[in-house]
């Protein structure tokens, strides 16, 4: 392959770790966002201290450091978890605190007829939420979503500075044999760009889908 | 193991020269990216096309990969043609560059809420360009978004630990040294959550009281 493309089956290793990362943050993000958002809205006063605490702790702290204090501090404590699994779990947690605000926010603006009809109909507060309101939100929720998941993307290579050899690491490494810097990380950052570009992608399609009917 | 309270006071000394650090950090590379954001948006709009085109691609480039790549590709790639910055300094050039792509945004939002009609009487009034800009439409536009730029200054203080990664003492190298002194990690890392913690909290509260100025208003 001429250069610089001769660097890319190592970099493609790499984009596979990334690649899984941003999956597995995803699902562990969209359940938080969804859990902590509803339960902000919650009646119950406990629900929603516990809610509130779980943000402000995830948006007040910097990833990196929540990062690090997962995988070098909370072994003292007695929880050891792999690199993988570490960087699964706090950005998904992470980006999870900044989705928790867009369900509350897209919650809140369906109008409040739409709850009042549905106990005209005599639905029970659970059918409300989930046929009615919830349905209804995802449109508001989509944009602000796609946005986060770039983010979730982005912040999968600060993993590498826990040794999970995803996409960044392996273009340090590749960078420590062949000091071909300029080269390896021009093509780590298109590969990233690509890859934002998907997310885009699906996010579009998403969106026209659930513009159906509107 | 349970937390150390002696030795937490011991390097808190230390965690706070290096607060300072990315503190300086902070307003330097915010500074960076409100100028060259103005730059981005004011270019947008530039009446030559390919010229805002080309704009509009290199925001979305450096917006949509990670920071912790550009800061290498600065430290690293940089030297090769000549330029030797110190690692503070290519760490304020990475932020500023990075978070000018979130403000260029920001100020397309203020630019875009001046009404289309202030354009014209100002291109009726004969006035130049440059002076439109300066005192027709930014005096206008910028007011009303400075709440939203005060949430990337708290979200770029949040990214400087970043900076650790190209040898920067700032917070969190010094916390990563001293634990690797010790092999204590657990009272280091902690008191620097606190630290972001606390200055995070504070600011946010601050911004949530500007923007119920400017809603008035």
């Amino acid at each position: 392959m001429p250069p610089p493309l001769d660097l890319l089956p190592p970099l493609l290793s790499g984009l596979a770790v990334t690649a899984g990362l941003t999956v597995g943050g995803t699902i562990v993000a969209a359940v938080a966002a969804f859990t902590a958002g509803l339960a902000q809205l919650s009646r119950r006063w406990y629900l929603r201290i516990i809610s509130i605490v779980y943000i402000d702790l995830f948006r007040g702290t910097s990833a990196l450091v929540q990062l690090f204090w997962a995988y070098f501090a909370l072994p003292m404590l007695g929880v050891e978890l792999s690199a993988m699994a570490t960087g699964i779990w706090v950005l998904g947690l992470n980006i999870g605190a900044y989705g928790a605000e867009v369900v509350r926010g897209a919650i809140q603006a369906v109008p409040q007829e739409q709850r009042e009809a549905a106990i005209a109909l005599n639905f029970t507060p659970r059918q409300t939420l989930w046929r009615i309101i919830i349905p209804q939100a995802i449109p508001a929720m989509l944009p602000p979503f796609g946005n986060l998941l770039i983010e979730l993307l982005k912040s999968t290579a600060l993993v590498s500075m826990i040794t999970l050899s995803e996409l960044t690491f392996q273009g340090q490494m590749l960078r420590a044999s062949t000091l071909r810097s300029a080269e390896i990380f021009a093509l780590v950052l298109v590969l990233y760009f690509l890859l934002a570009q998907i997310i885009a992608f699906i996010i579009r399609r998403l969106e026209r889908k659930f513009a159906v009917g509107r | 193991m349970v937390f150390d309270w002696q030795y937490a006071l011991d390097i808190l000394p230390d965690l706070l020269r290096g607060f300072w650090v990315t503190i300086q950090a902070t307003f330097w590379g915010m500074t960076a990216a409100l100028i060259l954001g103005l730059a981005w948006a004011i270019l947008r709009r530039s009446a030559i096309r390919i010229m805002a085109t080309i704009t509009a691609w290199v925001v979305e480039f450096i917006r949509s990969t990670p920071l912790l790549v550009q800061l290498y590709f600065l430290f690293f790639v940089l030297p090769e043609f000549g330029v030797t910055l110190s690692p503070f300094l290519t760490g304020v050039v990475g932020l500023g560059l990075h978070y000018s792509t979130y403000t260029s945004e920001v100020y397309r939002a203020g630019i875009e809420g001046v009404p289309e009609g202030q354009w014209e009487a100002a291109i009726a009034l004969n006035m130049s360009r440059f002076h439109i800009w300066k005192a027709i439409i930014l005096p206008q536009a910028i007011p009303p978004v400075i709440p939203a730029l005060g949430n990337y200054l708290i979200a770029m203080f949040k990214d400087t630990p970043l900076l650790a990664a190209i040898t920067v003492m700032e917070l969190l190298q010094t916390a990563k040294l001293s634990g690797a002194e010790t092999f204590r990690y657990l009272e280091p890392l902690t008191l620097v959550g606190l630290l972001f913690l606390v200055i995070s909290l504070l600011s946010s509260r601050l911004i949530r009281k500007l923007e119920a100025r400017f809603a008035q208003t």
